[in-house]
C-alpha cells in the first residue's frame, strides 16, 4: 500500500499569489494512498527540506509528490533530500505549479483547479515508480581537443598540466590560428606572435600532448568516456622526424610565385613546399600536392629532394588514418571571415586597395608580405588616407548577418591607432554603427585612437565606394551632423564580420552536438553550462561558439579544460537513470527506434545461446549516450521500449487522475 | 508557353520608341507576345505611398487576367511595371491573409505561379544569349556603351531576385552580344532622381548629372537603359545639366531593344531612335563606318 506524502509550496507569494495552496493541500489530503499533506512558504528553504525529511522519516513514506517550481529548479533538491532518508530518489516527483500555472494564469480559481489536477497526477505516476539506479559509465582519461587556436591550445595546456594526456589536431599545417596571422592586440598593444609563440611551442614539447597537425578528424562515434576517433594524417610528404627546417627545400622549389599564401590572406605568394610563416611549429613544410610540378608532371622535377640534406623528403608518403580512444573532446574550430561579395558597392576584389581587416593586420605585421611597412596593394605606396568601415556583414539582417562580430570595434581602433603610429601625419576615418568596447580597458583605448592619434569618427554607414583618378572616393553618411560625406581615401579596410569555420557544422554533426542557424556551436545552457556542448563528454571553446576575442576565448580554453579534468578526477561518470530500456522478449528488431534517435544510443545487439548460435537480434541502449527523450518509444511497433521513470502505465495513470 | 505582355503607360505615350523597338527586335527573332487584356495601371509610385491594398490589387489584377488568359510568364519592360508586379507577386505569395483580401475585391483568382520578367531577365532567360548572339547581322564593335541599371530593376533584391543588386552585370552582357564594348563605371545603380523630375528638377540634375559626367569621364559613346523613367531623366534633363554645369555631354540614350535592335541590322526609323531628345546621328554614323 502506497503511503504517499504531498508538500504545497507557497514559494512566497510566487505560487500562493495565484493559487490556493491550502486548497491544493486539502484536495491532496483526499486522495487515497496520501498519508500527510502540508502546505509551506518555501519548499526549498533549509526547515521546508527538514520537514520534507521529518515526514518521510514519521510516516514511513513510499513516495513524495511537490506541488513546487519546475523540476528543472529544484528536483535534485527534493530528490537528495529525500536519499538521506533512505527513499530511492526517483520516488521524488514534481507537479510544477509555478512556471506552469501561478506564473501563466492570473484567474485564482481556475489556476487553483489546474494546480490539484498536476497534483493528483503526479500522485498516480508516484504510487507507481520504480526504483532506479543511475548508470556508471567507466572514463578513459584522455582528452581530443579539435583545433589549434588560441582556445584549443589553452585548453589541451591546461588539461596536459592537469596531468592528462591531450591529442591535439589541426588542419593547417601549423598550430596557432588566427591569433597568429594578427599583428598586436588590443588594449595593450602585446604583439601577437610575441605571446602566442611560446603558448605553440610549449604545446608542441608537452609531454603530455601529442599533436598532429596537418591532420584532420575523419569520424567519432561512442560517447562520454569512450569516444573512438578517427584522425586523417594528411600526407605531407615530409618525414617530421628527420626534417630541420632548414629551409633549402622552399628556397630550391620552382613554383615561388604561382600561389596565393593563405596564411598572408591572399597578399603575397608561397611556394608549393612551404611553411606557412617562419614560427611554424612544427616548423615542418608541406608539400601542396595540388600545385606542385612533380605531381602535375608525372614526377620530372625534384628540385626540393635535390636541396634536402637529411633527404626527408618523400614522394609516396600517404594519408595515414589512426585511432584514438578519448574520454572527452574539446571542439575549438575557430572562425572564418565572411566573404562580402554582396557588397558590391564596396568594390572587395574589384579594387585592390579595397582589403580586409585581417589583411591589414598581415600588412602592419613584421613576419607580413610588406614586412611590417603599410603599403597600399595596388602600387605598393605608404597610404596617407585610410578609411576603416565597420559592420561589413555583421548586423545587418538584409545582406550578411544580424548578429555583432564583437571583435570589429576594438580590432578597427587598434588598426586606426598603428596606422597613426607608423605613419606621421597620415589620417583615418572610421564609419561606424555603435562602438562597442566594454572589456577592461577598452573603452580607453577607443578614445586614445580618437584623441590621441587623431582617428575621426563618423557614425553612419558607407553606401559606395569607386575609384576616381587614382583615389578609393568613399560615400557615406554622417548621421550626427546629417550630413553626406565623400572622402578620398588611399585604401579602405572593411572591419568584415566573422563566421564560423567552414566545415564546422559536418564536424558538429560527426559529434552529435547543436549549432545554430549561422553554424556556430550551442552551449548546453548560454548562461550556465557555457563550455559544455548538447552532449555529454564534448565541451566548446573559442570563436566556434560564436564571435569573441582572445581573453574569452583563452578563458573558455581553460574552462572546457577544467571541465575536463573535474570528469577525469573520477574514474566513472555518473548517468542519470531515466533512460530508455529495451524489452528484449518482445522487441522484433525493426529498428525504427534507431531511425529516430538523435543521439546515435541505438546499436544492434545478438542474443546468442551457450553454443553461441545466433537466436535473435535486439536493440540494445547505450547509457552513455541515452537522454532518455522518448522518441524511440513512441517509434517502437511491439511497445517493447520504455523510458525509466515514464513508464506506459504510469503516463496512463496520469490521465486518468485527470479524468475522475 | 504563352508569354504575356504588360505595357504599361510610359510605353504607350512619353516611351513609345521603347515599345516600338521592342516589338521590332521581337518580330525579327520570331518570337509572340500577348498584350494582356483589358490591362490597368500598374500603381507605380504613387500608389503604394497612399494605400498599401491598393498598390497590390492593382498590379494583382494584371496578374490574374493575364493567368486567366493561360499565361505562365509576363515580360513587363518598365522597370517600374516589373517592380510592382513582382512586389504583389512576392506579398500574395507570403501573406495569405492580403491574398485573400485581394482576389475577393478582384473577383478573381490567383494562383501566383507567374513568372515575372524584366526586360533584361527576358532578353537573358527567356529569349537566351545564344538565339541574340545568332541574330546579330551588323556587330556594333569599337562602340563604348554604358549600361545604366537604376535603382527599381534591382531593389529591393529579396523581392527583384535579380542580379547583383549593387554591381549588376546583366545589360553588359548584352550590350557585348551585340559586339559593343561594355564600359565599366562607377554609378550603374546610384539614383536618377526619378520622379521628383517634376517636383524637384534640381535635385534630378545634380543626381541624373553624376551619373551622366561619371559615364563620360569613363569613355562610353552611348548609354542604355531599361527603365523609362531612367530614359526621360538621362535624355530629356540632357541640355539642362550641360547648361547648368558649362559641360558639354552629348551622350545619347538608347533603349537595350533600340541597341540590339541595331546590331540585328534594323533601319534605326524603325526602331524610332529619332524620337529622343540627344541626336543619335554621330553613333550612327559610326555604327555605319564599321561595315
Amino acid at each position: 500500500m502506497s503511503r504517499i506524502g504531498v508538500f504545497v509550496c507557497w514559494c512566497g507569494s510566487n505560487i500562493a499569489g495565484t493559487v490556493d495552496v491550502e486548497k491544493v493541500r486539502e484536495e491532496a489530503a483526499k486522495i487515497p494512498g496520501v498519508v500527510s499533506a502540508l502546505d509551506y512558504k518555501y519548499m526549498c528553504s533549509d526547515p521546508g527540506q527538514n520537514s520534507l525529511r521529518n515526514i518521510i522519516k514519521e510516516k514511513n513514506l513510499t513516495g513524495v509528490v511537490l506541488a513546487a517550481c519546475s523540476p528543472h529548479m529544484h528536483e535534485n533538491t527534493f530528490r537528495k533530500a529525500a536519499a538521506k532518508e533512505g527513499l530511492n530518489p526517483y520516488f521524488v516527483e514534481i507537479a510544477n505549479i509555478r512556471e506552469q500555472v501561478s506564473w501563466v494564469h492570473e484567474d485564482k480559481e481556475r489556476a487553483t483547479a489546474k494546480a490539484v489536477d498536476l497534483m493528483k497526477m503526479m500522485v498516480e505516476k508516484v504510487k507507481r515508480d520504480k526504483p532506479i539506479e543511475d548508470v556508471r559509465v567507466p572514463l578513459n582519461k584522455k582528452a581530443l581537443v579539435i583545433g589549434g587556436g588560441i582556445a584549443g591550445i589553452q585548453a589541451a595546456l591546461d588539461i596536459a598540466n592537469g596531468g592528462v594526456e591531450v591529442i591535439l589536431v589541426e588542419k593547417e599545417p601549423s598550430i596557432g590560428g588566427r591569433m597568429i596571422q594578427l599583428d598586436e592586440t588590443f588594449p595593450t598593444l602585446d604583439c601577437s606572435s610575441c605571446i602566442m609563440t611560446p603558448k605553440m611551442v610549449e604545446a608542441n614539447q608537452h609531454p603530455n600532448i601529442k599533436l598532429y597537425t596537418y591532420s584532420e578528424v575523419e569520424d567519432i562515434s561512442g560517447y562520454i568516456g569512450n569516444f573512438k576517433v578517427k584522425i586523417k594524417k594528411k600526407a605531407r610528404s615530409v618525414v617530421e622526424k628527420d626534417c630541420t627546417g632548414c629551409g633549402e627545400c622552399w628556397n630550391a622549389c620552382p613554383m615561388h610565385k604561382n600561389v596565393k599564401s593563405e596564411f598572408n590572406v591572399q597578399l603575397s605568394e608561397r611556394t608549393a613546399i612551404y611553411v606557412p610563416f617562419p614560427q611554424a611549429v612544427p616548423l615542418v613544410p608541406v608539400l601542396d600536392r595540388s600545385v606542385c610540378l612533380h605531381f602535375k608532371k608525372g614526377g620530372k622535377c625534384q628540385k626540393c629532394y635535390d636541396a634536402c640534406g637529411p633527404k626527408c623528403i618523400n614522394f609516396d608518403l600517404q594519408d595515414e588514418i589512426i585511432e584514438e580512444t578519448v574520454g572527452a573532446i574539446v571542439a575549438s574550430t575557430g572562425y572564418d571571415l565572411m566573404d562580402t561579395s554582396m557588397y558590391g558597392e564596396y568594390g572587395y576584389g574589384k579594387y585592390k586597395d579595397v582589403i580586409s581587416g585581417l589583411q591589414f593586420e598581415r600588412l602592419l605585421s613584421a613576419s607580413g608580405p610588406t614586412e611590417g611597412v603599410i603599403k597600399r596593394p595596388s602600387d605598393g605606396k605608404t597610404p596617407q588616407t585610410i578609411v576603416f568601415v565597420q559592420c561589413v556583414g555583421s548586423r545587418d539582417p538584409e545582406k550578411g548577418v544580424p548578429y555583432c562580430s564583437k571583435v570589429c570595434c576594438m580590432y578597427t581602433a587598434k588598426h586606426a591607432k598603428l596606422f597613426a603610429h607608423k605613419v606621421h601625419g597620415s589620417q583615418s576615418y572610421v564609419f561606424y554603427i555603435d562602438i562597442r568596447s566594454t572589456s577592461k580597458g577598452y573603452e580607453e583605448f577607443v578614445r586614445g585612437t580618437m584623441e590621441q592619434d587623431g582617428a575621426i569618427y563618423l557614425r553612419g554607414r558607407v553606401s559606395k565606394i569607386y575609384e576616381d583618378q587614382g583615389k578609393l572616393i568613399v560615400k557615406g553618411a554622417d548621421t550626427l551632423s546629417g550630413n553626406q560625406v565623400e572622402i578620398a581615401a588611399d585604401m579602405v579596410v572593411l572591419a568584415t564580420g566573422v563566421i564560423p569555420k567552414k566545415g564546422s557544422d559536418k564536424l558538429a554533426q560527426m559529434l552529435g552536438i547543436s549549432y545554430d542557424k549561422y553554424g556556430f556551436f550551442t552551449e548546453s545552457h548560454p548562461k550556465l553550462r557555457p563550455a559544455e556542448s548538447s552532449t555529454a563528454g564534448i565541451f566548446l571553446a573559442g570563436m566556434a561558439q560564436g564571435p569573441r576575442d582572445i581573453p574569452e576565448s583563452v578563458v573558455s580554453g581553460s574552462a572546457a579544460a577544467s571541465k575536463i579534468l573535474g570528469l577525469f578526477s573520477k574514474n566513472e561518470y555518473e548517468v542519470e537513470g531515466t533512460i530508455a530500456n529495451v524489452n528484449e522478449a518482445t522487441c522484433v528488431a525493426c529498428f525504427y527506434c534507431q531511425r529516430v534517435c538523435a543521439y546515435n544510443a541505438i546499436s544492434k545487439k545478438e542474443i546468442k545461446d551457450r553454443s553461441g548460435k545466433l537466436i535473435k537480434v535486439v536493440a540494445n541502449v547505450n547509457p552513455g549516450l541515452c537522454t532518455g527523450c522518448g522518441a524511440c518509444v513512441n517509434a517502437c511497433f511491439s511497445k517493447s521500449i520504455d523510458v525509466k521513470g515514464f513508464m506506459d502505465d504510469q503516463i496512463y495513470a496520469e490521465i486518468k487522475a485527470l479524468a475522475i | 508557353m504563352k508569354l504575356a505582355y504588360y505595357p504599361g503607360c510610359s510605353l504607350k505615350g512619353t516611351s513609345f520608341e521603347y515599345e516600338v523597338s521592342l516589338l521590332k527586335i521581337l518580330e525579327a527573332m520570331n518570337i509572340e507576345i500577348k498584350e494582356i487584356p483589358d490591362w490597368n495601371c500598374c500603381g507605380a509610385s504613387a500608389a503604394h505611398s497612399i494605400n498599401h491594398n491598393l498598390a497590390i490589387a492593382l498590379p494583382a489584377r494584371n496578374l490574374a487576367i493575364a493567368e486567366k488568359d493561360g499565361c505562365e510568364s509576363v515580360l513587363a519592360p518598365c522597370a517600374a511595371c516589373s517592380n510592382r508586379l513582382k512586389n504583389a507577386d512576392y506579398e500574395l505569395k507570403n501573406d495569405d491573409i492580403l491574398k485573400k483580401k485581394i482576389t475577393d475585391s478582384l473577383e478573381m483568382p490567383y494562383d501566383s505561379k507567374m513568372s515575372i520578367n524584366n526586360m533584361l531577365e527576358f532578353l537573358i532567360g527567356t529569349v537566351g544569349k545564344d538565339k541574340i548572339k545568332s541574330m546579330v547581322k551588323k556587330p556594333l564593335s569599337g562602340l563604348k556603351v554604358a549600361s545604366y541599371y537604376g535603382c527599381l530593376l534591382v531593389r529591393p533584391p529579396k523581392v527583384m531576385q535579380f542580379d547583383d543588386p549593387e554591381n549588376p552585370v546583366t545589360m553588359d552582357e548584352l550590350v557585348a552580344l551585340t559586339g559593343a564594348e561594355p564600359v565599366d563605371y562607377s554609378f550603374k545603380t546610384e539614383c536618377c532622381g526619378a520622379i521628383n523630375s517634376l517636383s524637384k528638377p534640381d535635385v534630378v540634375m545634380a543626381l541624373t548629372g553624376n551619373v551622366l559626367y561619371d559615364i563620360k569621364k569613363h569613355g562610353a559613346d552611348l548609354v542604355v537603359v531599361a527603365c523609362p523613367l531612367c530614359h526621360s531623366n538621362l535624355d530629356v534633363r540632357q541640355r539642362e545639366i550641360e547648361r547648368k554645369y558649362d559641360e558639354k555631354l552629348g551622350l545619347p540614350v538608347l533603349f537595350i531593344t533600340e541597341l540590339l535592335g541595331l546590331s540585328f541590322g534594323i533601319d534605326p526609323k524603325d526602331l524610332a531612335i529619332d524620337g529622343h531628345m540627344v541626336a543619335a546621328d554621330k553613333v550612327l554614323k559610326k555604327i555605319d563606318q564599321n561595315i
